[in-house]
């Protein structure tokens, strides 16, 4: 292979590696825990779905949750025993948000499955299987990245249409405290390179480099060693990259090992690159040769209150409890803070509360019980005394001295971010790249006022991130307003034409009437006098007829008009009751006024149509026929009836009403007497 | 079992801020111990002033914000700037001249904006500048001469106890003198270079007066002495190379180009190796509070206060312009850091300038339109 030329990238730390303490025994077998609890969303991607029920018996290896879409993982039963409860739980994130798992007692027998059991699931010619072959086993045993971020290895391997030179695997574990892939490869190189064969025939990938950092010269002895045994040398490298912080990182291994850099918000699949956890590798090795699925992996457990540091193989979902007890964890306070103890009268503070962190010193986060369990990414538990990490003390004001931006590994500027989420500037930190941001920890680690960066770093991305999402929700309000108005707008339109249409018909027919009556009036004229005025009266009418259909449908536009400047009324009444002060709502209220404007102007608009309408029409001449007096007279008496009867109701309760009730029946009695009289007149006229 | 919950990241360096500021008075000892040997006592005693008025004023402004007094004054960063006001003002200053400019740094220059790392001004060079102005006498006629044009000694410790404090007059006569760059800016227009160098101020000190050289007696070693501790801070990391090397790289580019003639500007030995310059440089220019962040803006930001120390010594009415060039460079710092913002991993070029407002949709507009 050719020379591989390091690079290096900008800033990092060298903190204290604090690696020997667990090194100096080899990988102990963790005691079956008597129960365990798998939450079946441990990787990155949508959580498994359960398919066993409460009560199910399983066995070692036995599929309990199937994966959920193309981005989902697979979780397998890591010890025999029964499900006992499917239910929610705390999991270990630091979020402390819940997630489903499933509780296995274990029944001590440690029964692998039937199938796994003699070997029939195991891929014997795995280097000449087919790809498809190869992922789908990956996939059915769930293998996840290993190294901290649990992303499903099988979508990893989906790299179908994409170019991939190199894959790189990062054995680099820069952390302090851990030494899970250090004890992995001096203990099982031969299982991992092989893991990388594989790997590297998924992705036709060029050239393998595998980058180790040179604190770990067993390591780095054992894997070439292993190397050399599966004859890999022309296209497999092992290359020792210098110990700093956070050289494990992966954008960062990337840049030490080829030189190039991952476009931001890219991914390395796109500069044609793999990177892949050493023991992800072994377990898919595993998974491909033995047929096992992954239910262990390799935990450091570590730190001043561990009477016995180690590297310990565990089951997933083994309570780290069962972990720390077997390390010999002592949560003993020192003399001087059991006096501290005594002398305060308050509750323990955070400084003096032991901490469990799941993961390294760096990046890790603490625990809020030891009954969480070990998820397939958990690389390490460490559990410090109060000497050995101290908590931070009081921060002081930030002097600019830069030498957060000397250790930045990502080349940001922490300073000025850290100015800007302080005052807000969200703007401002969003151009400064601060999505950019791996929170690392070095420039908190070299921050001389001791100023808790990474904090407010995780704050202000979430506060863009919200803003964003509040942007996106009121431009779409205002976009489906805007739509809204000229639909309204549209078919007001419409209407207006429609009945411009056949106002002009109506005008049309009228004149055309007109004519024919006119010309019929004059070739009449000597013969019938009487014709003349029933003409003149049917002209009338039928004139009056498109002037009253007019008068309607003006009246009709009014009325809703009318209920429109209603609602917008009361939306901008309902705005400026519940609003808050932001620019967002002034927006949307200040569209609502104006729509309230300009429906109010249409109102104005239609009422003086209308008003000007009424004048022109000429008044409507009603032929009263008998029926309608009658009509009257019937509806009239109704009337009365009811009025009497409320009458006599009121006279028996003695009610206030009863003047206005009789006064209310004597007008009513009068308009009886003069419609009969009406009545009387019309019989006298018809007659 | 009940455990603390605090995010990560949990380990820390273990480096103060405190620790920070002594080891920055630490290395200017070097230049404290050939101040004092050159030209006396003055210095000294400015500087003890100096210190116990920043402490008291530091404390009592501190009472009025309500701020913990002992939290605030144990960083040590009003003990710098006392130690750099001590420094830089002359050795024969009355006390209430030193006592006017640290109490006015102290208090308008650096609590009033918000203490510590809010003020854009370099304190010690503000109350420098106010005192510089408002008392021009007492500011130019109060510097010592080097001791070996004065029957080599320098004025006693009570008889310096006494100008400072009591104001006697008479006791300076003999060991005052005018500083080498203002002598040779005056001289410069009348006589040559060489004839200017023969002068006693421009003797060389390592042969008690008798030979002459490009260097200002007595100057030069303390300038040295300055170098010496700005090195080591640089080697300590406490800041980086951009800062003094572009202030020195300008001045002296700009002192060879300009000054190629020495008959009639001052050499760039002297812009060099005299006054404030290695102060300024590795002491006062870099003062991270003031400065570009960035690390091209410090190289624009050095070479910016080294052109105008030499712009202001050559035409100016200031024969030293340190304090001047630092303060007009602050004004100019936020500015320079936004144009000079690095280019983030993985992005094709930085970004520099504003950022720009983001862009409403065009529905916006015809909305607002009604």
């Amino acid at each position: 292979m050719q020379t591989i030329t390091l690079h290096s990238f900008n800033g990092g730390i060298h903190p204290q590696e604090n690696k020997f303490q667990s090194t100096q025994t080899p990988i102990a077998q963790l005691p079956l825990p008597a129960q365990l609890v798998v939450p079946v969303g441990q990787h990155i991607g949508a959580p498994a779905e359960v398919i066993v029920a409460v009560g199910d018996r399983v066995l070692k290896g036995q599929l309990i949750a199937q994966p959920k879409g193309f981005v989902s993982a697979a979780i397998h039963a890591p010890t025999s025993g029964k499900v006992v409860a499917i239910e929610q739980r705390e999991l270990p994130h630091s979020s402390g948000l819940e997630g489903i798992c499933i509780i296995i007692d274990s029944d001590g027998e440690d029964t692998w499955l039937e199938d796994i059991a003699n070997g029939s699931q195991a891929i014997a010619n795995y280097l000449e299987a087919d790809n498809d072959v190869l992922v789908n086993r990956i996939r059915d045993c769930g293998i996840t990245g290993l190294g901290g971020a649990g992303f499903p290895t099988a979508v990893k391997m989906a790299v179908k249409g994409k170019h991939i030179e190199t894959l790189i695997i990062n054995a680099a574990e820069c952390e302090p405290y851990i030494t899970a892939d250090d004890m992995l490869m001096r203990e099982r190189a031969l299982e991992a390179m092989r893991g990388i064969q594989i790997l590297m025939k998924l992705t036709a990938a060029k050239n393998c480099l595998i980058g180790i950092e040179d604190n770990k010269p067993e390591a780095i002895k054992a894997m070439k060693d292993a190397l050399h045994q599966v004859h890999g040398e022309h296209y497999i490298a092992v290359v020792t990259i210098p110990t700093k912080y956070p050289s494990g990182g992966e954008k960062q291994l990337i840049e030490i090992l080829t030189g190039k850099e991952v476009p931001s918000g890219g991914i390395p699949a796109e500069i044609g690159i793999v990177c892949q956890n050493v023991g992800t590798c072994e377990a898919v090795y595993r998974a491909v040769a033995e047929g096992k699925p992954l239910i262990s992996r390799i935990t450091t457990i570590t730190g001043e209150s561990a009477e016995q540091p180690q590297n310990v193989e565990v089951l997933i979902g083994t309570p780290v409890k069962h972990l720390l007890a077997f390390a010999g964890f002592k949560q003993e306070k020192s003399l001087f803070q059991k006096f501290l103890g005594s002398l305060s009268s308050k509750a323990e503070s955070s400084e003096s509360k032991p901490r469990i962190i799941m993961g390294g010193p760096m990046m890790g986060f603490t625990l809020s019980s030891d009954e969480l369990p070990i998820l397939k990414s958990s690389n390490c538990i460490l559990a410090p005394s109060q000497k050995e990490l101290p908590a931070n003390d009081i921060a002081s004001a930030c002097i600019r001295c830069g030498l957060c931006t000397e250790a930045c590994p990502a080349e940001l500027l922490p300073q000025q971010l850290y100015w800007f989420s302080k005052s807000g500037e969200l703007e401002k930190a969003e151009q400064h790249n601060i999505a950019d941001c791996i929170e690392c920890g070095a420039c908190s680690y070299v921050c001389p006022s001791q100023i808790p960066l990474v904090q407010y770093y995780r704050h202000t991305k979430g506060a863009i991130k919200e803003e964003h999402a509040a942007q996106q929700k009121s431009d779409r309000s205002r976009v489906r307003f805007e739509a809204r108005q000229d639909r309204l707008d549209r078919e007001a339109a419409e209407k207006e034409a429609k009945r411009q249409a056949r106002t002009a018909a109506a005008e049309k027919a009228q004149a055309a009437k007109k004519a024919a009556a006119a010309k019929a009036a004059e070739e009449d004229a000597v013969k019938n006098i009487g014709a003349d005025q029933s003409s003149a009266d049917q002209t009338n009418t039928e004139g009056a007829k498109p002037e009253a259909v007019d008068l309607e449908k003006l009246q009709t536009q009014l009325d809703a008009a009318q209920a429109g400047l209603k609602k917008s009324m009361d939306k901008v009444a309902e705005i400026k009751a519940g609003a808050a002060d932001s620019d967002k709502e002034a927006d949307t209220l200040d569209v609502f006024e104006k729509a309230v404007a300009t429906r109010r102007d249409k109102v104005k608009l239609l009422a003086l149509q209308l008003a000007e309408a009424k004048k022109s029409a000429p008044p409507v001449k009603k032929e009263i026929s008998r029926d309608d007096i009658e009509k009257k007279l019937r509806a009239q008496q109704d009337r009365i009836d009811k009025t009497k009867q409320r009458f006599e109701l009121a006279q028996e309760q003695g009610s206030e009403t009863l003047p206005a009730l009789q006064k209310g029946l004597d007008k009513q009695m009068q308009k009886l007497k003069e419609l009969e009289a009406d009545l009387a007149q019309f019989d006298k006229a018809g007659a | 079992m009940a455990f603390a919950n605090i995010t990560s990241p949990h380990a820390h360096g273990g480096n103060t801020t405190s620790r920070i500021m002594l080891l920055v008075i630490l290395a200017t000892v070097p230049g404290i111990i050939a101040l004092t040997y050159f030209f006396g006592w003055g210095n000294l005693i400015n500087i003890v002033l100096a210190s116990i008025t920043a402490l008291t004023c530091e404390a009592i402004i501190l009472k009025i914000r309500k701020r913990p007094i002992s939290f605030f004054l144990k960083d040590n960063s009003a003990l710098l700037t006392a130690v750099l006001l001590g420094i830089a003002l002359p050795p024969f200053a009355p006390w209430w001249v030193t006592v006017v400019a640290v109490s006015f740094s102290m208090v308008f220059a650096k609590h009033l904006y918000g203490g510590l790392g809010n003020n854009p001004f370099n304190p010690a060079m503000v109350g420098y500048a106010l005192v510089l102005i408002s008392f021009p006498v007492q500011m130019t006629t109060n510097w010592a001469s080097p001791f070996f044009l004065s029957a080599e000694q320098t004025l006693s410790f009570t008889d310096t106890l006494s100008v400072i404090f009591a104001g006697t007059s008479g006791l300076t006569d003999g060991f005052s003198g005018a500083t080498p760059l203002d002598t040779y800016k005056h001289l410069a227009s009348n006589e040559t270079a060489i004839e200017i160098i023969q002068g006693p101020l421009f003797a060389d000190a390592t042969s008690g007066g008798s030979a002459s050289n490009w260097f200002a007696g007595g100057w030069e070693f303390v300038n040295i002495a300055f170098l010496i501790g700005g090195l080591a801070l640089l080697a300590l990391r406490i800041f980086t190379w951009h800062i003094p090397f572009s202030v020195l790289a300008a001045l002296g580019t700009c002192s060879m180009i300009f000054g190629w003639d020495a008959d009639l500007y001052v050499p760039w030995s002297l812009h060099i190796f005299t006054g404030a310059t290695m102060l300024g440089a590795f002491f006062i220019a870099t003062d991270p509070v003031t400065a570009s962040t960035t690390p091209l803006g410090k190289i624009i930001y050095g070479a910016g206060i080294g052109i105008l120390i030499f712009v202001i010594r050559t035409w100016g009415a200031y024969p030293d312009a340190v304090a001047f060039a630092v303060l007009l460079m602050n004004f100019a710092a936020p500015l320079i850091d936004t144009y000079t913002q690095p280019r983030t991993y993985g992005h094709k070029k930085a970004n520099r300038g504003m950022p720009a407002k983001p862009d409403t949709s065009a529905a916006d507009t015809s909305s607002k339109e009604g």
